[in-house]
């Protein structure tokens, strides 16, 4: 009886955290067509970029790609100096990632595959429909599945080129120029956040 | 008689097998790795890069922005002809890098656009269904064969390179690249070098229009412009020597790990 019990609780617990388990494809799907019906809205682009940004804070994992993008330089730093780094970098991030996003009026983005890395990568591929202005564009999405029901998107492949990487890159020649001082990098990124 | 045979024989031998020459994978990852690639210069080519910008801004900024307007059957137009141009670079490093079968498939696909395309116009070869074009160059070609990229280089005008890119691609000049050769290298009453400087700069203006957009996107939103271009140049550089189809071919799961500790 208790044998029986126990298996009818593994298998209400299994299904419910299928039920629950949002699929990475679905996930980058849903995202985008919620980001396209506000970007193809007829409001300001104020209110465009402020919509965007509590799009950004429900989908990306800010916090994982701000430690992705410092590299080594995070093990170096005082528990006070990350919790600075991180109000800064979401500061920095929201403003990059929003006024990318702001110049498009109505982009259209089909999703049409997906390649489980791991248990906590999953990549999921997709086009940019042409305009007369360009041609299609391949974006890529690595989506942090660690935990199946909140889906994190951790880095943007366009074309092949990792966003997450580029910007990894830039903090640390930003880092090396400065020989590795934080605070140069802290005041970088507020002079991008004031301008 | 004997040695036509040979001949066919011969092509039809490389035509059908394909031998990949060259170093392991991911040695060859491991090497073109853009966190790899040293910085020697930085201050000779942030001043290049700087003088680059400029030259952007006065001559290829607006003409791109007056090209990007154009009809889109003008701008495939055109990209298509460049596009089959550069077969002549890429049939001969095929062949050094040991793809015969992409050497064969090419050398269709120019055969093809050049005359049926009308001069390259119309990229008759892909409604065809022939296989996807893949660009190489001299400096692919001593990478696949286990030459390292060495330091990092903004050429003046010519733009990001790398030192082994930039020694490959003397061989452009010295005999490698057959539109240089009946352009600029011989005379020839068909073509003079007006024709290989205008093919340059028309590429030139190619790119900058089909990334109008994005080269404007992102020097609004970096912190270090350059350092943003050498990644994105690096990256690609890599993708293409191995000619990676997807991103995870090229990319490191290990840096990402890294932050879940």
């Amino acid at each position: 009886m208790k044998k029986q019990l126990l298996s009818i609780i593994f298998v209400f617990n299994l299904l419910i955290s299928n039920l629950i388990a949002i699929e990475a494809d679905i996930f980058v799907q849903s995202t985008v067509n919620r980001a396209s019906k506000l970007l193809s809205e007829n409001i300001s682009k104020e209110e465009k970029i402020k919509q965007l940004k509590i799009i950004a804070k429900d989908t990306v994992d800010i916090r994982g790609i701000g430690y992705y993008t410092l590299g080594a330089a995070r093990k170096g730093l005082s528990e006070n100096q990350k919790k600075e780094y991180s109000e800064k970098f979401e500061k920095y991030f929201l403003k990059s990632f929003s006024s990318r996003l702001a110049e498009y009026t109505n982009p259209e983005i089909n999703v049409f595959s997906k390649e489980k890395l791991n248990k906590n990568y999953t990549i999921v591929n997709s086009t940019l429909k042409a305009t007369k202005e360009r041609p299609e564009i391949k974006i890529d999405w690595r989506i942090y599945t660690k935990n199946p029901e909140q889906p994190l998107i951790r880095d943007l492949i366009i074309e092949g080129l990792s966003l997450a990487r580029t910007q990894k890159e830039e903090f640390a020649s930003v880092l090396s120029s400065n020989d590795g001082d934080i605070n140069a990098l802290f005041k970088t990124l507020d002079e991008f956040t004031s301008k | 008689m004997v040695k036509k045979i040979l001949i066919i024989l011969i092509t039809t031998f490389t035509l059908i097998v394909n031998v990949k020459a060259g170093s392991d994978g991911e040695l060859l990852l491991k090497k073109n790795d853009p966190t790899d690639v040293k910085e020697c210069w930085e201050g000779f080519n942030r001043a290049s890069f700087a003088l680059n910008r400029g030259l952007d801004k006065i001559i290829f900024k607006p003409v791109a922005s007056v090209y990007k307007n154009l009809p889109t059957p003008v701008k495939s137009g055109v990209s298509n002809s460049l596009e089959n141009l550069s077969n002549v670079i890429t049939i001969p490093n095929n062949l050094l890098q040991g793809e015969f079968s992409k050497a064969g498939v090419n050398t269709g696909r120019f055969i093809i656009n050049t005359t049926v395309g009308i001069l390259g116009l119309i990229d008759v070869a892909t409604l065809m269904g022939l296989a996807e074009y893949e660009k190489e160059d001299y400096g692919q070609t001593l990478a696949v064969h286990g030459v390292g990229p060495g330091c990092y280089i903004v050429l003046p005008v010519l733009g990001p390179s790398t030192a082994r890119d930039t020694v490959a691609s003397i061989a452009n000049f010295t005999g490698g690249d057959a539109w240089y050769n009946v352009t600029v290298r011989n005379d020839t009453q068909y073509f003079n070098d007006a024709d290989y400087y205008l093919s340059k700069i028309t590429a030139g203006v190619d790119f900058r229009g089909k990334n109008y957009d994005s080269i404007e996107n992102l020097e609004t939103n970096s912190i270090d412009f350059y350092a943003s271009v050498k990644s994105l140049y690096l990256q690609d550089r890599q993708q293409r020597i191995l000619n990676a189809k997807t991103i995870v071919n090229t990319q490191n799961d290990s840096d990402w790990e890294e932050i879940e500790n």
